[in-house]
């Protein structure tokens, strides 16, 4: 068995590669919640490579969920509730500040945006306050 | 298909194949290395420490280019200010992250699983963005 931070390494080296790959040939960033938000307002020439894209990601994703023996599996307990409104804050959030841990994270910060460097610095903080609250003070779920 | 869409899909096959070989697609594990004070599992920073060490690194070389190999030009945000659209955006989506787990690359992987949190999670998370379409003021310029 490879150790789980091995293939953490490898799979967020993949992901970079993923992300260079994107910006050398297309010119695009590949921030999944600026993708996504261009699927459902498409621009003329800008629908087809933003679905290719997240088809690809679902797709090869699925896959070694479902064949690499050993492969993490999702969280199936957790309250629906918690998912709904949780979903809700990703959607709202992400877009009001113009991406997320990919667009800001492994890109913004891949080419030392300082605004990107700040977004991170400020939702990863609040993610983790929001974690010790739920998980400390509030003890839910 | 054009070579263009097919570039597209590579790369997101690409991406997809690192969320789900990282373990990202777990929320378990990313609440893990949020909750400095539980049982704190490291695994997100491996991962995003390899996702922006190949950016780093590789992105230099990339925008050095005039223009990408598929297209005339780079689509890259030119926007510098940080301003409370950036920090209030990044604070409401911090809460949401910190509260599931789930981040908008992973809530998608989970699709391809048919993850029955993923079935809930995901189609409020486009109702949330089309809502903060409807609240904005002004429209977003490029995206990240």
């Amino acid at each position: 068995m490879t150790p789980a931070w091995m293939l953490a390494l490898a799979g967020g080296v993949l992901i970079g590669l993923a992300a260079t790959l994107l910006l050398w040939l297309n010119g695009r960033i590949a921030g999944i919640s600026g993708i996504l938000d261009g699927v459902l307002s498409p621009r003329r020439g800008e629908l087809a490579w933003r679905v290719a894209f997240l088809v690809g990601l679902v797709a090869a994703a699925g896959a070694y969920m479902a064949l690499v023996p050993g492969a993490p599996q999702p969280r199936t307990d957790f309250p629906r509730v918690g998912l709904v409104v949780a979903g809700l804050l990703v959607g709202f959030g992400t877009r009001m500040g113009n991406g997320c841990t990919s667009g800001h994270g492994v890109c913004g910060i891949g080419r030392l945006s300082q605004r990107s460097i700040v977004a991170v610095l400020t939702f990863m903080g609040v993610a983790i306050v929001t974690t010790f609250v739920v998980r400390h003070l509030w003890s839910w779920p | 298909m054009k070579r263009f869409t097919l570039a597209a899909f590579t790369a997101g096959a690409l991406f997809g194949t690192g969320l789900a070989m990282s373990g990202m697609t777990d929320p378990r594990r990313v609440l893990g290395f949020l909750d400095l004070f539980g049982a704190f599992d490291p695994t997100l920073l491996f991962v995003l420490g390899g996702a922006v060490a190949t950016t780093m690194l590789l992105f230099r070389f990339v925008l050095r280019r005039g223009s990408p190999v598929l297209a005339e030009s780079f689509h890259v945000s030119n926007l510098s200010h940080i301003d409370r659209r950036l920090l209030g955006g990044a604070a409401i989506f911090g809460v949401g992250w910190g509260l599931a787990g789930y981040c908008p690359g992973p809530a998608l992987a989970g699709l391809g699983v048919v993850s029955s949190e993923a079935t809930w999670f995901v189609p409020a998370m486009i109702a949330g963005l089309l809502l903060q379409r409807l609240v904005a003021t002004r429209p977003l310029t490029p995206r990240g």
